[in-house]
């Protein structure tokens, strides 16, 4: 039996379109649009003005606090403006605008390919290296990663767990890039390992990434104390609780962290990331992209660097097909429906689902008829039809107690809802009110 | 270019739809429906399209006229409240009763509580325990299964096994006395037997049961608990006095235990959402199945237990909670 989570989950169609298109390089933008907050936590500080020439791996942004993370630039040439700019999420952000002139990396980045395997660093350094690099959890939740590797006292890790989970439909970046990486992948697991002190580092992986499986755990049978967790295929194991209760059995209680079990969980990118930085002495600054869709032409994985605007990548996988819908920004299940073609590539974009109007069109909600099923494939054990009608209701103290602050907004409730009831769409109210009243409170 | 349709995840949607899981419960009740019309002949086949028929006008009248709705006749609800009523009919019902039955399940039960979803009690049971009430001895004639030999006038009618066994007993009789009146357990488990429309044939109720388990329309809990709390409180019985009180297996395949526990309790609407909610509600059935059986003055008790289970849900819904991820904090 292979393992999985115990509670709830849903199986949508997995459709990994691009799981057999290698990683490309994608040709260099002529522009790019760097916004300064990529991640969770204070935005950058930008450090450029306009008319500064700037080069490959140059800090542009630095962090704005503890949580927060330095923004490189993803390319050589001119600032042109520094200025607010529509973003992924629809709103203006600060970003740094830079036309692209050359391809000139700073001199301290080791640009060759050569693995470096032997980690000289200290575990201090390794964390310094990982702040400096802007580097973030690069599954979707732009964590900043040195805040995650630096333990606070009286608290201990046990082991490091890897999310190679990538239980998003359609999504393939994180497949192909352990498929393809997974020597420079197993030293960053190392390094991450050295970072925390622990001896024991388990990758999981769902078992539709056969050849993923194969090539990590190839790899990582050389050293001891990391193994290779093969799970079923289920939604949303790719959720931090969700994979820890998979892999090491452990449940994080309410609102605390995997810490609190002993455990610190980062993405597979992440760790080829932390590799390039610690290693190569290479920031952060361009990531591996899904472009997929079943109307698209070539569907596929590209390399790009961070401030691409996204139609150039849909344009190198075939092209906006006709009649597309909805272009999302992650995964269908949680990813953000793009409004413009025109916004950039940040450090949290695992892919581009390009969907067909058909497919883009959200049936009439009717009647409850209480079968239950949004509490059975509820991973947090909660009673989504409960918590969207109080959510409707504006009842936020029962909302409270209901444990609406649980909800990890996976969506497998909308998904799973026979009368197309949105109940996320409502717990999201819900969650955000009470989340102002919690903060209220304090 | 088009415009870009913006919505908030989750953008991919499972298949199941109110109208697939309604008509998927309309499938797993066929095979015993064919039955019902193998041994009861036209009767069975009158009864149910009447129920149907007058189970959709109805609502269709009253969404539209009275509550000025679009009708939502396509998601399946109404025809299978018909479908469950006949099979909780005599096939030999005078038409009107059924039409006055089927007023009353969707009228009363369901639409003046809104509609789809909002209803507290089953609506087919509603239904066919006001008929009982009112009519009660055309709704105990149970036309004994004689096929298509017979045309619906002159059927001939007589007592269910449980009846049988009830008098009996009342009378004086023995359990052991008894069962040589009433038909074999395998004929019982084919459904050879008087009783109404859907009561019998427990083997093809079973089949549909589990269609509906395997296909995620419903889950094993309801059926399971229920059939084993009634296994176990009339075993007990048995066990004790043998003579006084049948056992187990007669229980379970006679009256409409199997299509309760299969088809009526495990309705949505009014069962309790929770997994440790839908165990209480089970026992419950069972127990107070099983009291009404025994002690009681009725000789069946499902369909009242049934509806006395159902007054509970909201509270059980309210006060049973499922269990939420990281309740126990476990250390591996």
């Amino acid at each position: 039996m292979l393992k999985t989570f115990a509670k709830g989950g849903v199986h949508p169609a997995e459709n990994k379109l691009s799981a057999k298109s290698a990683i490309e390089v994608l040709p260099l933008p002529k522009k790019v649009v760097i916004p300064i907050a990529q991640h969770i936590g204070a935005p950058a500080k930008p450090l450029v003005k306009k008319g500064d020439e700037v080069k490959v791996g140059q800090v542009i942004a630095e962090s704005g606090g503890f949580v927060s993370a330095n923004i490189h630039s993803s390319v050589s040439g001119k600032v042109t403006k520094v200025d607010n700019v529509i973003d992924s999420s629809g709103y203006p952000r600060m970003s740094v605008l830079i036309d692209v002139d050359g391809d000139e990396w700073l001199e301290t980045i080791d640009r060759s390919d050569n693995l470096v395997t032997d980690i000289s660093m200290s575990a201090e350094d390794i964390v310094k290296r990982v702040m400096e690099s802007g580097i973030v959890g690069l599954g979707g939740a732009t964590f900043p990663s040195h805040v995650k590797l630096s333990v606070p006292k009286g608290k201990t890790v046990e082991v490091l767990v890897l999310n190679g989970v990538e239980c998003e439909p359609y999504l393939t970046s994180d497949d192909r890039l352990m498929l393809e990486k997974a020597e420079e992948m197993i030293v960053g697991v190392r390094i991450l390992m050295k970072a925390l002190n622990v001896s024991r580092a388990i990758i999981g992986i769902e078992n539709n990434k056969p050849e993923s499986i194969k090539s990590v755990t190839k790899v990582a049978s050389r050293y001891t104390g990391i193994e290779v967790a093969p799970l079923k295929v289920k939604y949303p194991q790719g959720g931090e609780k969700q994979l820890l209760k998979a892999a090491i059995k452990r449940e994080v209680p309410s609102g605390a962290l995997p810490l609190d079990v002993g455990a610190v969980v980062h993405n597979v990118g992440t760790a080829f990331a932390v590799y390039e930085a610690v290693q190569k002495n290479k920031p952060l600054f361009e990531r591996v992209v899904t472009v997929t869709g079943k109307k698209l032409s070539k569907p596929s994985n590209f390399m790009v660097r961070v401030g691409t605007p996204v139609n150039q990548l849909i344009d190198a996988a075939g092209g906006l097909p006709e009649n597309t819908g909805k272009v999302i920004n992650g995964g269908p299940m949680m990813g953000k429906a793009l409004n413009s073609l025109d916004v950039a590539v940040t450090k949290g974009t695992s892919g581009l689902v390009i969907m067909d109007d058909t497919e883009s069109v959200r049936r009439a909600e009717s009647n409850c008829i209480k079968c239950a099923k949004c509490v059975d494939v509820c991973p947090m054990g909660l009673e989504p039809h409960l918590l969207s009608k109080l959510a409707k209701k504006q009842i936020h103290d029962k909302l409270e107690t209901e444990r609406v602050m649980d909800c990890m907004e996976c969506g497998s409730c909308s998904f799973e809802c026979p009368a197309s009831i949105p109940l996320l769409d409502y717990i999201r109210l819900g969650k955000n009110r009470v989340g102002q009243i919690m903060r209220a409170r304090k | 270019m088009n415009l870009l349709k913006i919505a908030p995840s989750p953008h991919v949607f499972g298949k199941k739809s109110t109208k697939s899981l309604m008509s998927g419960v309309i499938l797993a009740l066929l095979p015993a429906w064919a039955a019902s019309v193998y041994y009861f002949g036209w009767g069975a086949i009158v009864i149910s399209l009447a129920a149907v028929a007058s189970c959709m006008v109805f609502e269709y009248l009253i969404q539209r006229y009275l509550m000025k709705q679009e009708p939502t006749l396509t998601d399946g609800s109404a025809a299978l409240t018909g479908l469950l009523l006949a099979f909780n009919l005599p096939s030999n019902l005078p038409i009107w009763m059924v039409v006055l039955g089927s007023l009353v399940a969707i009228g009363v039960a369901k639409m003046s509580f809104g509609g789809l979803g909002n209803n507290p009690f089953n609506p087919a049971l509603v239904g066919r325990v006001f008929l009982l009430i009112s009519f009660p001895v055309q709704m105990t004639s149970w036309p004994l299964p004689t096929g298509f030999t017979t045309s619906g006038a002159d059927v001939v009618t007589g007592a269910t096994p449980l009846a049988i066994m009830k008098e009996g007993l009342k009378g004086g009789e023995t359990v052991s006395a008894m069962m040589d009146k009433i038909p074999s357990h395998m004929e019982l488990f084919y459904g050879h037997m008087g009783g109404s429309m859907g009561e019998i044939a427990a083997l093809l109720l079973i089949i549909g049961g589990i269609y509906m388990i395997a296909r995620k329309i419903i889950t094993w809990h309801i059926p399971v608990i229920l059939l084993g709390t009634i296994a176990a409180f009339t075993g007990i019985l048995h066990a004790v006095n043998p003579e006084a009180y049948a056992g187990p297996l007669f229980h379970l395949l006679t009256g409409g235990v199997m299509l309760g526990a299969i088809y009526m309790a495990t309705d949505y609407v009014t069962s309790p959402m929770s997994k440790k909610g839908m165990a209480i509600f089970a026992i419950g059935i069972g127990v107070i199945t099983v009291v009404i059986r025994v002690f009681g003055a009725y000789p069946e008790g499902i369909s009242f237990a049934i509806l006395i289970m159902n007054a509970f849900v909201p509270l059980i819904n309210q006060y049973i909670k499922p269990k939420r991820f990281g309740e126990e904090v476990k250390h591996g």
